[in-house]
Protein backbone atom coordinates (compact mmCIF):
# COMPACT_ATOMS: atom_id res chain seq x y z
CA UNK A 1 0.00 0.00 0.00
CA UNK A 2 1.46 3.09 -0.77
CA UNK A 3 0.02 4.79 2.39
CA UNK A 4 3.26 7.23 2.54
CA UNK A 5 2.77 10.47 4.49
CA UNK A 6 1.97 12.90 1.93
CA UNK A 7 2.53 16.41 3.72
CA UNK A 8 2.42 18.84 0.53
CA UNK A 9 -0.58 18.41 -1.65
CA UNK A 10 -0.09 17.63 -4.81
CA UNK A 11 -0.64 20.51 -6.68
CA UNK A 12 1.58 23.52 -6.29
CA UNK A 13 -0.35 26.40 -4.89
CA UNK A 14 1.47 28.71 -7.22
CA UNK A 15 0.75 27.12 -10.30
CA UNK A 16 -1.28 28.90 -13.08
CA UNK A 17 -4.40 26.94 -13.53
CA UNK A 18 -5.17 27.81 -17.25
CA UNK A 19 -1.35 27.27 -18.22
CA UNK A 20 -1.92 23.54 -16.42
CA UNK A 21 -4.64 23.53 -18.33
CA UNK A 22 -2.93 23.65 -21.55
CA UNK A 23 -0.34 21.70 -20.06
CA UNK A 24 -1.97 18.17 -19.40
CA UNK A 25 -3.76 18.88 -22.97
CA UNK A 26 -0.39 18.83 -24.72
CA UNK A 27 0.53 16.10 -22.41
CA UNK A 28 -2.15 13.65 -23.05
CA UNK A 29 -2.38 14.80 -26.98
CA UNK A 30 1.64 13.52 -26.70
CA UNK A 31 0.74 10.14 -25.10
CA UNK A 32 -1.83 9.53 -27.37
CA UNK A 33 0.43 10.43 -30.40
CA UNK A 34 3.11 8.25 -29.33
CA UNK A 35 2.11 5.66 -27.68
CA UNK A 36 -1.29 5.28 -28.71
CA UNK A 37 -2.92 5.61 -24.67
CA UNK A 38 -5.77 7.88 -25.16
CA UNK A 39 -6.70 10.29 -21.66
CA UNK A 40 -7.98 12.61 -23.52
CA UNK A 41 -11.39 12.68 -21.69
CA UNK A 42 -10.80 11.01 -18.57
CA UNK A 43 -12.01 13.23 -15.39
CA UNK A 44 -9.97 16.10 -14.97
CA UNK A 45 -9.64 16.49 -11.34
CA UNK A 46 -8.25 13.14 -10.21
CA UNK A 47 -6.37 12.93 -13.46
CA UNK A 48 -4.53 16.26 -12.80
CA UNK A 49 -3.91 14.75 -9.35
CA UNK A 50 -2.00 11.28 -10.60
CA UNK A 51 -0.07 13.28 -13.32
CA UNK A 52 1.21 15.74 -10.29
CA UNK A 53 2.04 12.39 -8.38
CA UNK A 54 4.16 11.37 -10.62
CA UNK A 55 5.53 14.66 -11.71
CA UNK A 56 6.60 14.83 -7.70
CA UNK A 57 8.14 11.15 -7.59
CA UNK A 58 10.28 12.12 -10.72
CA UNK A 59 11.43 14.96 -8.85
CA UNK A 60 10.28 17.13 -11.69
CA UNK A 61 8.49 20.91 -11.36
CA UNK A 62 5.74 20.99 -13.76
CA UNK A 63 3.63 19.17 -16.30
CA UNK A 64 5.51 20.16 -18.99
CA UNK A 65 8.94 18.79 -17.76
CA UNK A 66 6.56 15.43 -17.68
CA UNK A 67 5.60 15.55 -21.12
CA UNK A 68 9.50 16.08 -22.08
CA UNK A 69 10.72 13.21 -20.15
CA UNK A 70 7.47 10.63 -21.26
CA UNK A 71 7.88 11.27 -24.79
CA UNK A 72 11.29 10.10 -24.67
CA UNK A 73 11.79 7.31 -21.97
CA UNK A 74 8.71 4.86 -22.90
CA UNK A 75 10.06 3.05 -19.19
CA UNK A 76 8.33 6.49 -17.91
CA UNK A 77 5.43 6.13 -19.72
CA UNK A 78 4.85 2.50 -18.71
CA UNK A 79 4.71 4.06 -15.11
CA UNK A 80 3.00 7.16 -16.29
CA UNK A 81 -0.01 4.39 -17.50
CA UNK A 82 0.01 2.38 -13.48
CA UNK A 83 -0.26 5.60 -12.34
CA UNK A 84 -3.58 7.12 -14.79
CA UNK A 85 -5.19 3.58 -14.62
CA UNK A 86 -6.29 3.31 -10.70
CA UNK A 87 -5.55 -0.63 -10.42
CA UNK A 88 -7.51 -0.67 -6.53
CA UNK A 89 -9.73 -3.79 -6.69
CA UNK A 90 -10.81 -6.27 -4.25
CA UNK A 91 -12.13 -10.22 -4.12
CA UNK A 92 -15.99 -9.77 -3.73
CA UNK A 93 -15.75 -5.79 -3.54
CA UNK A 94 -19.13 -5.02 -2.36
CA UNK A 95 -20.40 -8.36 -1.05
CA UNK A 96 -24.01 -6.37 -1.83
CA UNK A 97 -23.30 -6.91 -5.49
CA UNK A 98 -22.81 -10.83 -5.86
CA UNK A 99 -25.37 -11.63 -3.72
CA UNK A 100 -27.73 -9.82 -5.69
CA UNK A 101 -26.20 -11.44 -8.84
CA UNK A 102 -27.14 -14.58 -7.48
CA UNK A 103 -30.54 -13.64 -6.60
CA UNK A 104 -31.62 -11.66 -9.58
CA UNK A 105 -29.11 -12.54 -12.33
CA UNK A 106 -28.18 -16.23 -11.83
CA UNK A 107 -31.91 -17.48 -12.36
CA UNK A 108 -32.17 -16.38 -16.14
CA UNK A 109 -28.51 -17.67 -16.77
CA UNK A 110 -29.75 -21.05 -16.08
CA UNK A 111 -31.82 -20.69 -19.20
CA UNK A 112 -28.97 -20.25 -21.00
CA UNK A 113 -27.47 -23.16 -23.05
CA UNK A 114 -24.05 -20.82 -22.93
CA UNK A 115 -23.11 -17.44 -21.09
CA UNK A 116 -20.96 -14.99 -22.44
CA UNK A 117 -19.77 -12.71 -19.83
CA UNK A 118 -17.18 -9.39 -20.16
CA UNK A 119 -15.20 -8.04 -17.31
CA UNK A 120 -13.97 -4.51 -18.54
CA UNK A 121 -11.37 -3.05 -16.62
CA UNK A 122 -10.69 -5.68 -14.41
CA UNK A 123 -7.97 -4.88 -13.36
CA UNK A 124 -5.61 -7.75 -11.20
CA UNK A 125 -8.50 -9.95 -11.98
CA UNK A 126 -9.80 -10.04 -7.90
CA UNK A 127 -13.61 -9.51 -9.60
CA UNK A 128 -13.11 -12.66 -12.21
CA UNK A 129 -12.38 -15.12 -9.89
CA UNK A 130 -14.91 -13.85 -7.76
CA UNK A 131 -17.18 -14.25 -10.43
CA UNK A 132 -15.77 -17.98 -11.44
CA UNK A 133 -16.14 -19.20 -7.98
CA UNK A 134 -20.27 -18.29 -7.95
CA UNK A 135 -20.96 -19.40 -11.18
CA UNK A 136 -19.45 -22.59 -10.09
CA UNK A 137 -21.14 -22.80 -6.96
CA UNK A 138 -24.08 -22.40 -9.26
CA UNK A 139 -23.30 -25.15 -11.24
CA UNK A 140 -22.90 -22.67 -14.13
CA UNK A 141 -19.22 -22.08 -14.76
CA UNK A 142 -19.16 -25.22 -17.38
CA UNK A 143 -21.76 -22.88 -19.89
CA UNK A 144 -19.77 -19.91 -18.91
CA UNK A 145 -16.89 -18.10 -20.98
CA UNK A 146 -15.68 -14.89 -19.48
CA UNK A 147 -14.19 -12.28 -21.33
CA UNK A 148 -11.64 -10.36 -18.89
CA UNK A 149 -10.25 -6.99 -20.57
CA UNK A 150 -8.10 -3.93 -19.12
CA UNK A 151 -6.39 -1.21 -21.23
CA UNK A 152 -2.92 -2.25 -18.71
CA UNK A 153 -0.64 -5.00 -19.95
CA UNK A 154 0.99 -4.91 -16.15
CA UNK A 155 -2.21 -5.83 -14.07
CA UNK A 156 -3.47 -8.59 -16.97
CA UNK A 157 -0.24 -10.85 -16.21
CA UNK A 158 -0.79 -10.45 -12.29
CA UNK A 159 -4.57 -11.76 -13.00
CA UNK A 160 -3.52 -14.64 -15.27
CA UNK A 161 -1.10 -15.56 -12.54
CA UNK A 162 -4.07 -15.31 -10.16
CA UNK A 163 -1.60 -14.75 -6.84
CA UNK A 164 -3.37 -12.57 -4.43
CA UNK A 165 -1.82 -11.25 -1.12
CA UNK A 166 -2.56 -13.88 1.94
CA UNK A 167 -3.16 -10.84 4.26
CA UNK A 168 -5.84 -10.46 2.11
CA UNK A 169 -7.71 -13.62 2.69
CA UNK A 170 -9.04 -12.87 6.63
CA UNK A 171 -10.85 -10.14 4.35
CA UNK A 172 -11.50 -12.04 1.32
CA UNK A 173 -13.19 -14.82 3.50
CA UNK A 174 -15.40 -12.25 5.33
CA UNK A 175 -16.10 -10.97 1.95
CA UNK A 176 -17.15 -14.25 0.20
CA UNK A 177 -19.72 -14.93 2.82
CA UNK A 178 -21.91 -11.86 2.71
CA UNK A 179 -21.84 -12.63 -1.23
CA UNK A 180 -23.39 -15.77 0.00
CA UNK A 181 -20.70 -17.94 -0.42
CA UNK A 182 -21.80 -21.38 0.38
CA UNK A 183 -18.04 -23.33 0.86
CA UNK A 184 -15.20 -22.76 2.64
CA UNK A 185 -13.25 -19.80 0.67
CA UNK A 186 -10.00 -21.87 1.35
CA UNK A 187 -10.83 -24.63 -1.00
CA UNK A 188 -10.26 -22.17 -4.08
CA UNK A 189 -6.57 -21.36 -3.16
CA UNK A 190 -3.41 -23.05 -1.77
CA UNK A 191 -1.19 -20.96 0.75
CA UNK A 192 1.97 -20.15 -0.42
CA UNK A 193 5.22 -17.86 1.38
CA UNK A 194 4.48 -15.01 -1.09
CA UNK A 195 0.72 -15.63 -1.68
CA UNK A 196 -2.71 -17.42 -2.01
CA UNK A 197 -2.47 -19.03 -5.43
CA UNK A 198 -6.22 -19.36 -6.85
CA UNK A 199 -6.83 -22.48 -8.54
CA UNK A 200 -5.92 -22.70 -12.30
CA UNK A 201 -9.51 -24.86 -12.89
CA UNK A 202 -11.02 -20.93 -11.85
CA UNK A 203 -9.79 -19.77 -14.87
CA UNK A 204 -10.09 -22.75 -17.54
CA UNK A 205 -13.01 -20.60 -19.15
CA UNK A 206 -11.65 -17.41 -18.93
CA UNK A 207 -9.49 -15.52 -21.53
CA UNK A 208 -8.10 -12.47 -20.02
CA UNK A 209 -6.59 -9.85 -22.87
CA UNK A 210 -5.91 -6.37 -23.45
CA UNK A 211 -8.85 -4.16 -24.44
CA UNK A 212 -9.08 -0.30 -24.37
CA UNK A 213 -12.42 0.95 -23.74
CA UNK A 214 -11.52 3.90 -25.79
CA UNK A 215 -10.24 3.23 -28.60
CA UNK A 216 -10.90 -0.22 -29.23
CA UNK A 217 -14.26 -1.46 -30.68
CA UNK A 218 -16.89 -4.57 -30.10
CA UNK A 219 -15.46 -8.04 -30.40
CA UNK A 220 -18.38 -9.69 -29.85
CA UNK A 221 -21.98 -10.72 -27.80
CA UNK A 222 -22.46 -10.91 -24.36
CA UNK A 223 -24.73 -12.01 -22.01
CA UNK A 224 -23.35 -9.77 -19.39
CA UNK A 225 -21.03 -6.88 -19.12
CA UNK A 226 -19.61 -5.88 -15.71
CA UNK A 227 -17.83 -2.85 -15.74
CA UNK A 228 -17.46 -1.73 -12.03
CA UNK A 229 -15.16 1.67 -10.89
CA UNK A 230 -13.80 2.01 -14.53
CA UNK A 231 -16.19 4.74 -16.16
CA UNK A 232 -15.72 6.68 -12.96
CA UNK A 233 -12.78 8.01 -14.36
CA UNK A 234 -14.16 9.06 -17.46
CA UNK A 235 -15.93 12.46 -18.15
CA UNK A 236 -19.04 12.55 -19.54
CA UNK A 237 -18.63 12.80 -22.85
CA UNK A 238 -16.70 9.37 -22.78
CA UNK A 239 -18.72 7.70 -20.30
CA UNK A 240 -21.58 8.02 -23.37
CA UNK A 241 -19.52 6.81 -25.79
CA UNK A 242 -18.35 3.84 -23.97
CA UNK A 243 -21.91 3.36 -22.90
CA UNK A 244 -22.52 2.92 -26.35
CA UNK A 245 -20.01 0.28 -26.76
CA UNK A 246 -21.93 -1.74 -24.23
CA UNK A 247 -24.84 -1.54 -25.34
CA UNK A 248 -23.87 -2.69 -28.87
CA UNK A 249 -22.14 -5.27 -27.23
CA UNK A 250 -25.38 -6.79 -24.80
CA UNK A 251 -27.54 -9.26 -26.55
CA UNK A 252 -31.13 -9.05 -26.16
CA UNK A 253 -32.01 -8.71 -22.44
CA UNK A 254 -28.52 -8.34 -21.44
CA UNK A 255 -27.27 -7.62 -18.01
CA UNK A 256 -24.94 -4.71 -17.25
CA UNK A 257 -23.59 -4.15 -14.01
CA UNK A 258 -22.03 -0.99 -13.17
CA UNK A 259 -20.18 0.02 -9.68
CA UNK A 260 -21.86 0.82 -6.46
CA UNK A 261 -21.71 4.74 -6.92
CA UNK A 262 -22.07 5.08 -10.65
CA UNK A 263 -25.28 5.16 -12.53
CA UNK A 264 -27.14 5.21 -15.91
CA UNK A 265 -29.02 8.57 -14.82
CA UNK A 266 -26.42 10.76 -15.85
CA UNK A 267 -25.94 8.86 -19.37
CA UNK A 268 -28.18 8.98 -22.50
CA UNK A 269 -29.14 5.48 -21.84
CA UNK A 270 -30.93 5.40 -19.35
CA UNK A 271 -34.11 4.73 -20.83
CA UNK A 272 -32.38 1.57 -22.98
CA UNK A 273 -32.26 -0.25 -19.67
CA UNK A 274 -34.66 -1.55 -16.90
CA UNK A 275 -33.54 -1.94 -13.39
CA UNK A 276 -32.18 -5.31 -11.39
CA UNK A 277 -31.15 -3.76 -8.45
CA UNK A 278 -31.30 -0.14 -7.79
CA UNK A 279 -28.27 -0.57 -5.31
CA UNK A 280 -26.47 -2.47 -6.79
CA UNK A 281 -26.78 -1.02 -10.24
CA UNK A 282 -27.48 -3.70 -11.99
CA UNK A 283 -28.91 -3.27 -15.33
CA UNK A 284 -31.56 -5.14 -18.29
CA UNK A 285 -31.26 -4.00 -21.70
CA UNK A 286 -34.75 -3.49 -23.19
CA UNK A 287 -34.82 -1.69 -26.34
CA UNK B 1 -12.81 25.75 -16.45
CA UNK B 2 -15.20 27.59 -14.51
CA UNK B 3 -14.15 31.15 -14.28
CA UNK B 4 -14.48 33.09 -11.02
CA UNK B 5 -17.55 35.39 -10.94
CA UNK B 6 -18.48 38.85 -9.48
CA UNK B 7 -21.73 37.38 -7.65
CA UNK B 8 -20.02 36.49 -5.30
CA UNK B 9 -19.56 32.55 -3.29
CA UNK B 10 -20.97 29.66 -5.23
CA UNK B 11 -19.48 26.70 -3.60
CA UNK B 12 -19.20 25.44 0.21
CA UNK B 13 -17.02 22.72 1.16
CA UNK B 14 -17.27 21.05 4.47
CA UNK B 15 -14.60 18.86 6.39
CA UNK B 16 -15.61 16.42 9.49
CA UNK B 17 -14.24 13.61 11.30
CA UNK B 18 -14.75 12.63 14.48
CA UNK B 19 -17.76 14.13 16.41
CA UNK B 20 -18.84 15.45 12.94
CA UNK B 21 -22.29 13.72 12.97
CA UNK B 22 -23.79 16.04 15.73
CA UNK B 23 -21.89 19.03 14.30
CA UNK B 24 -23.37 18.47 10.76
CA UNK B 25 -26.64 18.52 11.93
CA UNK B 26 -26.17 21.41 13.85
CA UNK B 27 -24.75 22.99 10.60
CA UNK B 28 -27.57 21.80 8.16
CA UNK B 29 -29.86 22.69 10.26
CA UNK B 30 -28.93 26.22 10.43
CA UNK B 31 -28.96 27.03 6.95
CA UNK B 32 -31.84 28.63 5.17
CA UNK B 33 -34.66 26.71 3.20
CA UNK B 34 -33.38 29.00 0.62
CA UNK B 35 -29.88 28.29 0.62
CA UNK B 36 -28.96 28.18 -3.43
CA UNK B 37 -25.14 27.24 -2.74
CA UNK B 38 -24.19 23.74 -2.83
CA UNK B 39 -22.90 22.43 0.24
CA UNK B 40 -20.06 19.49 -0.28
CA UNK B 41 -19.98 17.42 2.51
CA UNK B 42 -17.02 15.02 3.18
CA UNK B 43 -16.91 13.23 6.51
CA UNK B 44 -14.92 10.39 7.63
CA UNK B 45 -16.47 7.67 8.06
CA UNK B 46 -16.40 3.64 8.26
CA UNK B 47 -16.77 1.95 4.96
CA UNK B 48 -20.76 0.55 5.57
CA UNK B 49 -21.89 3.55 7.64
CA UNK B 50 -24.91 4.13 5.22
CA UNK B 51 -27.53 6.15 7.38
CA UNK B 52 -25.53 9.87 7.46
CA UNK B 53 -27.89 11.22 4.46
CA UNK B 54 -31.01 10.32 5.87
CA UNK B 55 -29.68 11.76 9.79
CA UNK B 56 -28.86 14.54 8.05
CA UNK B 57 -31.90 15.22 5.95
CA UNK B 58 -33.98 15.18 9.03
CA UNK B 59 -32.49 18.12 10.09
CA UNK B 60 -33.04 20.39 6.68
CA UNK B 61 -35.53 21.08 4.05
CA UNK B 62 -32.86 21.33 1.49
CA UNK B 63 -32.45 18.01 -0.54
CA UNK B 64 -29.70 15.42 1.06
CA UNK B 65 -28.05 13.19 -1.38
CA UNK B 66 -25.36 11.01 -1.25
CA UNK B 67 -22.83 11.42 -4.51
CA UNK B 68 -23.12 9.20 -7.72
CA UNK B 69 -20.48 9.90 -9.93
CA UNK B 70 -20.96 12.49 -12.22
CA UNK B 71 -24.13 13.86 -10.28
CA UNK B 72 -24.43 17.61 -11.39
CA UNK B 73 -23.55 20.55 -8.99
CA UNK B 74 -26.77 22.33 -8.02
CA UNK B 75 -28.22 23.56 -4.54
CA UNK B 76 -28.72 21.49 -2.06
CA UNK B 77 -26.41 19.40 0.80
CA UNK B 78 -24.11 16.59 -1.39
CA UNK B 79 -22.66 13.69 0.94
CA UNK B 80 -19.66 12.06 -0.37
CA UNK B 81 -19.59 8.28 -0.14
CA UNK B 82 -17.74 6.26 1.97
CA UNK B 83 -14.38 4.87 0.13
CA UNK B 84 -14.38 7.17 -2.47
CA UNK B 85 -12.98 10.28 -3.13
CA UNK B 86 -15.40 13.16 -4.08
CA UNK B 87 -13.53 15.52 -6.64
CA UNK B 88 -15.49 18.61 -8.38
CA UNK B 89 -15.31 18.92 -12.13
CA UNK B 90 -17.01 21.56 -14.08
CA UNK B 91 -20.58 21.39 -13.08
CA UNK B 92 -20.32 17.83 -11.53
CA UNK B 93 -18.89 16.05 -9.40
CA UNK B 94 -16.16 13.09 -9.94
CA UNK B 95 -15.86 10.39 -7.84
CA UNK B 96 -12.42 8.27 -7.25
CA UNK B 97 -10.54 4.98 -5.72
CA UNK B 98 -6.85 6.50 -5.96
CA UNK B 99 -5.00 6.05 -2.69
CA UNK B 100 -6.24 7.34 0.65
CA UNK B 101 -4.32 10.66 1.12
CA UNK B 102 -2.90 10.53 4.96
CA UNK B 103 -5.01 7.25 5.80
CA UNK B 104 -7.81 8.89 4.37
CA UNK B 105 -10.71 7.85 2.30
CA UNK B 106 -12.94 10.47 1.61
CA UNK B 107 -9.75 12.77 2.20
CA UNK B 108 -11.04 16.65 2.84
CA UNK B 109 -7.74 17.53 1.11
CA UNK B 110 -8.67 16.05 -2.06
CA UNK B 111 -11.90 17.43 -1.51
CA UNK B 112 -11.23 20.77 -0.55
CA UNK B 113 -8.33 20.95 -3.47
CA UNK B 114 -10.15 20.34 -6.11
CA UNK B 115 -12.81 23.02 -5.22
CA UNK B 116 -9.62 25.51 -4.78
CA UNK B 117 -9.25 24.97 -8.24
CA UNK B 118 -12.28 24.83 -9.77
CA UNK B 119 -14.14 27.16 -7.83
CA UNK B 120 -10.86 29.62 -6.96
CA UNK B 121 -12.24 32.17 -4.76
CA UNK B 122 -15.61 31.38 -4.78
CA UNK B 123 -14.92 28.69 -2.75
CA UNK B 124 -15.81 28.59 0.95
CA UNK B 125 -14.61 26.04 3.07
CA UNK B 126 -15.29 24.71 6.87
CA UNK B 127 -13.11 22.74 8.80
CA UNK B 128 -15.23 21.31 11.75
CA UNK B 129 -14.40 18.62 14.75
CA UNK B 130 -12.18 16.05 14.36
CA UNK B 131 -9.02 14.01 15.78
CA UNK B 132 -6.50 14.57 12.55
CA UNK B 133 -5.18 17.00 10.36
CA UNK B 134 -6.81 16.17 7.05
CA UNK B 135 -8.48 19.52 5.39
CA UNK B 136 -5.47 21.87 7.08
CA UNK B 137 -3.87 21.71 3.60
CA UNK B 138 -7.00 21.64 1.50
CA UNK B 139 -7.98 25.04 3.92
CA UNK B 140 -4.52 26.59 3.12
CA UNK B 141 -5.65 26.17 -0.57
CA UNK B 142 -8.78 27.36 -0.87
CA UNK B 143 -7.49 30.48 1.77
CA UNK B 144 -4.74 31.16 -1.33
CA UNK B 145 -6.83 31.24 -4.30
CA UNK B 146 -8.82 33.95 -2.27
CA UNK B 147 -11.52 31.86 -0.98
CA UNK B 148 -13.12 32.26 2.63
CA UNK B 149 -12.54 29.90 5.24
CA UNK B 150 -14.49 29.03 8.50
CA UNK B 151 -13.33 26.76 11.33
CA UNK B 152 -15.57 25.93 13.74
CA UNK B 153 -14.10 27.19 17.36
CA UNK B 154 -11.52 24.47 18.68
CA UNK B 155 -12.63 25.75 22.21
CA UNK B 156 -16.11 24.06 21.41
CA UNK B 157 -15.53 21.17 19.16
CA UNK B 158 -16.20 17.83 19.89
CA UNK B 159 -12.27 16.94 18.88
CA UNK B 160 -9.90 19.62 19.09
CA UNK B 161 -7.19 18.77 16.61
CA UNK B 162 -8.28 18.95 13.14
CA UNK B 163 -9.73 22.27 13.65
CA UNK B 164 -6.63 23.50 15.83
CA UNK B 165 -4.26 22.00 12.77
CA UNK B 166 -6.59 24.16 10.39
CA UNK B 167 -6.20 27.00 12.23
CA UNK B 168 -2.93 26.85 11.84
CA UNK B 169 -2.47 26.39 8.52
CA UNK B 170 -5.31 29.44 8.44
CA UNK B 171 -4.72 32.03 11.07
CA UNK B 172 -6.97 34.35 10.00
CA UNK B 173 -9.73 31.97 9.58
CA UNK B 174 -13.42 33.31 10.65
CA UNK B 175 -13.57 31.06 14.11
CA UNK B 176 -17.17 30.30 14.63
CA UNK B 177 -19.40 27.76 16.95
CA UNK B 178 -21.67 25.22 15.18
CA UNK B 179 -24.47 27.75 15.91
CA UNK B 180 -23.51 30.82 13.98
CA UNK B 181 -21.98 28.73 10.91
CA UNK B 182 -25.50 28.23 9.26
CA UNK B 183 -26.32 31.95 9.44
CA UNK B 184 -22.98 33.27 8.78
CA UNK B 185 -23.09 31.00 5.59
CA UNK B 186 -26.21 32.39 4.56
CA UNK B 187 -25.14 35.73 5.47
CA UNK B 188 -22.05 35.98 2.85
CA UNK B 189 -24.57 35.08 -0.27
CA UNK B 190 -23.58 37.61 -3.23
CA UNK B 191 -21.46 39.34 -1.52
CA UNK B 192 -17.37 39.01 -0.67
CA UNK B 193 -15.95 38.63 3.14
CA UNK B 194 -12.58 39.97 3.84
CA UNK B 195 -10.95 37.29 6.22
CA UNK B 196 -11.25 37.79 9.87
CA UNK B 197 -8.64 39.28 11.71
CA UNK B 198 -6.45 36.28 13.59
CA UNK B 199 -7.24 35.59 16.88
CA UNK B 200 -4.94 35.57 20.44
CA UNK B 201 -3.22 31.96 20.29
C1 LIG C 1 -10.36 0.91 -10.13
S1 LIG C 1 -10.01 -0.41 -11.24
C2 LIG C 1 -11.50 -1.34 -11.14
C3 LIG C 1 -11.27 -2.81 -11.06
C4 LIG C 1 -12.51 -3.67 -10.90
N1 LIG C 1 -13.42 -3.51 -12.03
C5 LIG C 1 -13.21 -3.40 -9.60
O1 LIG C 1 -14.24 -2.71 -9.59
O2 LIG C 1 -12.74 -3.85 -8.56
C6 LIG C 1 -10.09 0.41 -12.81
C7 LIG C 1 -9.48 -0.37 -13.96
O3 LIG C 1 -9.87 0.22 -15.21
C8 LIG C 1 -8.81 0.11 -16.11
N2 LIG C 1 -8.98 1.10 -17.19
C9 LIG C 1 -8.78 2.42 -17.14
N3 LIG C 1 -8.99 2.97 -18.35
C10 LIG C 1 -9.32 1.97 -19.19
C11 LIG C 1 -9.65 1.90 -20.57
N4 LIG C 1 -9.66 3.00 -21.32
N5 LIG C 1 -9.95 0.70 -21.10
C12 LIG C 1 -9.93 -0.42 -20.33
N6 LIG C 1 -9.63 -0.42 -19.02
C13 LIG C 1 -9.33 0.76 -18.45
C14 LIG C 1 -7.58 0.35 -15.25
O4 LIG C 1 -6.42 -0.17 -15.84
C15 LIG C 1 -7.97 -0.34 -13.94
O5 LIG C 1 -7.45 -1.64 -13.89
Amino acid sequence: MSNQRVELPDTPAAYNRDVERIEVELLLEGVYRHYGFDFRSYAYSSLKRRIWKRITQEGLASVSQLQDRVLHDSSLMEKLLLDLSINVTAMYRDPGFYAAFREKVVPTLRTYPFIRIWHAGCSTGEEVYSMAILLEEEGLYDRARIYATDINEVVLQRARAGIFPLEKMQEYTQNYLRAGGTRSFSEYYTAMYDGALFNTTLTRNVVFSQHNLVTDGSFSEFNVIVCRNVMIYFDRKLQNRVHRLFYDSLSRRGVLALGNKETLRFTDFEDKYEVVDTREKIYRRTA
Amino acid sequence: MSGESEAGYRMVVVGASAGGLYALRTLIAGLPADFDMPVVVVQHRAKESELLCELLQECTPLPVTEVMDKQEIGPGVFIGPPDYHLLVDDGSFALSTDDPVRYSRPSIDVMFQSAAETYGMDTVGVVLTGANQDGSAGLRQIADAGGHCVVQDPETAEVRVMPRSALKAVPDACVLTLEEIGPHLAGIRGRRVPPCPPRDA
